[in-house]
């Protein structure tokens, strides 16, 4: 096990190697002079020299990327134009807004699409089963910043239920420890700021989760289903247990494996789909802050934001194989 | 993001049956056993919905879609008590009609799905044959820059790579066609491996014929299926990407009546005019919606194996 772990992390090094490579480049991809991108056609010739200064698009390229590459081993990822603020430190203070949400997101995607995919499967072809699986193609095709919206008009403008955007009310005020709003407010023991912090992630949490959710009561399903045919669930069946004890002791866990996978692999996915959905929520988290960042062709900002997203996302589905392996010890054999 | 991100499992076309009986060819088959399989009809029929309003749009919409006009600016929809059946479904904030940008939406998703899908097959399809053909340093080579454009959240890559090019509809059709050239590369990597190996390859390889005749015309006829269904999967994504990028402002432009643009001019509208969000969305969905049923039924009538 433990030479896998190593491996499975060494593996990691030529792909974060290959990423920076990548993002490096995509700054040639830009028509014409970078510099005059970001600053527009008026910029003075000194502005102009510094930014490319900055860019490092004054050098060779292997120089520049050199020197790309000697700043991230460092942890710098240079200065973003609009704020001048260091990017780690700004992303440093937006990851944990995107953390909580896709937390939240997961936790909907998995109760409620674990639940849905148990039943269906326990109650294969009732009407249950059938409305669930097409709700969950459904799911699968959905537009998520369109859901967004309506949910927004429904539960904010129509039924005044729910805020329309943002993390937290203004009056509100949590002190900070983990940077996770709920947990902060956990605690501290601040029940009021714990309400306002619940009542906003709500809608961006569930509708994040969409996706994610269709595909879990999918899998859950059809995995359910191939193991409810197996033949020491009848033996359990015959021995006279309750189908609730079979269904949720015996079959389930060994359902679980591809559950498990799946659910390692979408948490990947929601750092993508947490674009759309900060977008439209103005939730302040590193979504929406990369987007702004494109907004304004801060292309430094666009590099040092893609490479932290990316690197985080190879890690993840790093985690979820190790995690998968000591579940499942029969892959490790391959 | 969508179920094309599940693993498609390689498949081949049905093997005819003995010839003795009256054999029938696999084309045969798996359209009689598509034509049985409810979701793929469910999922044809609403493409076809579409491809009709694509192909008749200025016949079929009833007003000009970029014209503006001031006198019917934010009309709701005809069953409204202040709607008229000028405007079926309303107009939005610059008076122009929404079922007419909707109609003309269709061609737009429509050729958003035709290009991008065309982009990642094609580079797709010869990058997956090239490695699996050849195997060994050129396998490496490409499947590990494959792994690479993996390594991204597919949104991601594709905001990023319209962010440098710069936002337009057809940077967005770029950005979205490479985004998805590893999917199809894995999936012709496979195909032609598992194909490489058998009888009639070897047999046409003794007989002489060269390498490029041996991957487009003996293996990769062969592989057809599983590229059949990603590709109608990949149109799915490709509209659900193309108008993700349009309603960030980084695909479509206005005026064009691209839905997911139409969404992001209707978002400062949702207290006013529930209407200018709905539609669209609604028109994005079922489109998505219609390529996934039909990949999936697509997949149970081509992959014998996947049949019980």
């Amino acid at each position: 096990m433990l030479s896998f772990i190593i491996r499975r992390i060494l593996a990691l090094i030529p792909t974060v190697f290959g990423i920076s490579v990548l993002v490096f480049f995509m700054i040639h991809l830009v028509p014409g002079d970078p510099a005059e991108m970001m600053l527009g056609e008026r910029a003075s010739e000194q502005a102009l020299k510094e930014v490319r200064e900055q860019l490092g698009l004054d050098k060779p390229l292997h120089v520049q990327y050199g020197r790309f590459l000697s700043r991230l081993a460092q942890g710098d990822l240079g200065r973003a134009l609009r704020t001048n603020e260091k990017i780690t430190t700004e992303i440093a203070e937006r990851f944990p807004a995107t953390v909580e949400l896709s937390i939240a997101a997961m936790i909907f995607a998995v109760t409620l699409g674990m639940l849905a995919g148990i039943m269906s499967a326990t109650r294969q072809y009732s009407v249950f089963d059938y409305s669930s699986m097409v709700l969950s193609l459904v799911g699968v095709s959905m537009p998520i910043f369109w859901l967004g919206l309506v949910l927004m008009i429904i539960f904010s403008v129509h039924l005044g239920w729910l805020p329309l955007s943002g993390r937290l009310s203004y009056h509100i005020h949590i002190e900070p420890i983990t940077g996770l709003y709920i947990l902060d407010s956990l605690l501290t023991r601040n029940w009021p700021a714990l309400k306002d912090a619940v009542w906003h992630i709500i809608m961006p949490a569930f509708t994040l989760s969409t996706i994610p959710m269709a595909i879990i009561a999918r899998i859950t399903r059809s995995s359910m289903l191939e193991v409810l045919r197996q033949d020491y669930i009848r033996t359990a069946k015959a021995k006279g247990l309750s189908p609730r004890v079979v269904h949720y002791k015996h079959a389930l866990k060994n359902a679980l494996i591809p559950v498990i996978t799946v659910i390692g692999l979408q948490f990947g996915i929601l750092l993508g789909g947490a674009i759309l959905t900060e977008t439209i929520f103005a939730w302040p988290g590193i979504g929406l802050w990369l987007l702004n960042a494109v907004y304004a062709r801060d292309f430094n900002a666009v590099q040092g934001g893609t490479m932290l997203i990316a690197t985080t996302f190879v890690t993840i589905n790093m985690l979820v194989d190790i995690l998968y392996a000591w579940i499942n010890p029969r892959i490790k054999v391959s | 993001m969508t179920a094309a991100a599940q693993t498609l499992p390689n498949s081949q076309p049905a093997p005819a049956n003995d010839g003795l009986e009256k054999s029938r060819s696999p084309l045969v088959e798996a359209l009689l056993r598509l034509r049985k399989n409810k979701t793929a009809m469910v999922g044809l029929a609403i493409i076809s919905l579409f491809l009709v309003m694509a192909l008749f749009a200025p016949w079929l919409a009833p007003h000009d879609p970029i014209e503006q006009s001031l006198y019917s600016k934010l009309k709701p929809p005809v069953w409204d008590a202040k709607g008229t059946w000028d405007h079926i479904l309303g107009t939005d904030d610059f008076g122009r009609d929404l079922l007419s940008r909707i109609i003309y939406g269709a061609r737009i998703s429509m050729v958003v799905g035709v290009v991008s899908v065309s982009i990642s097959l094609f580079f797709g399809t010869i990058a997956g044959a090239l490695a699996g053909f050849y195997g060994g340093k050129i396998d490496n080579v490409i499947m590990r820059f494959m792994d690479l454009l993996l390594a991204f959240p597919s949104i991601l890559l594709a905001i990023v790579i319209v962010a440098f090019l710069g936002p337009s509809l057809r940077n967005a059709m770029i950005a979205i066609g490479v985004v998805s050239i590893p999917r199809y590369a894995r999936l012709v990597r496979g195909s032609v491996l598992e194909e490489y190996a058998k009888d009639y390859v070897q047999a046409a390889r003794a007989l002489g014929a060269r390498d490029s005749r041996l991957i487009f015309l003996h293996i990769l006829p062969n592989c057809l299926a599983p590229l059949i269904v990603q590709t109608t999967l990949g149109f799915a994504s490709a509209i659900l990407e193309a108008a993700a990028l349009s309603f960030l402002g980084l695909g479509a432009q206005p005026p064009t009546p691209e839905w997911g643009a139409m969404l992001a001019n209707g978002r400062a509208l949702i207290l006013r005019a529930w209407w200018a969000v709905t539609f669209p969305g609604l028109m994005i969905l079922f489109s998505v919606l219609g390529f996934n049923l039909l990949g999936d039924g697509l997949r149970d009538a081509l992959d014998p194996r996947l049949r019980e």
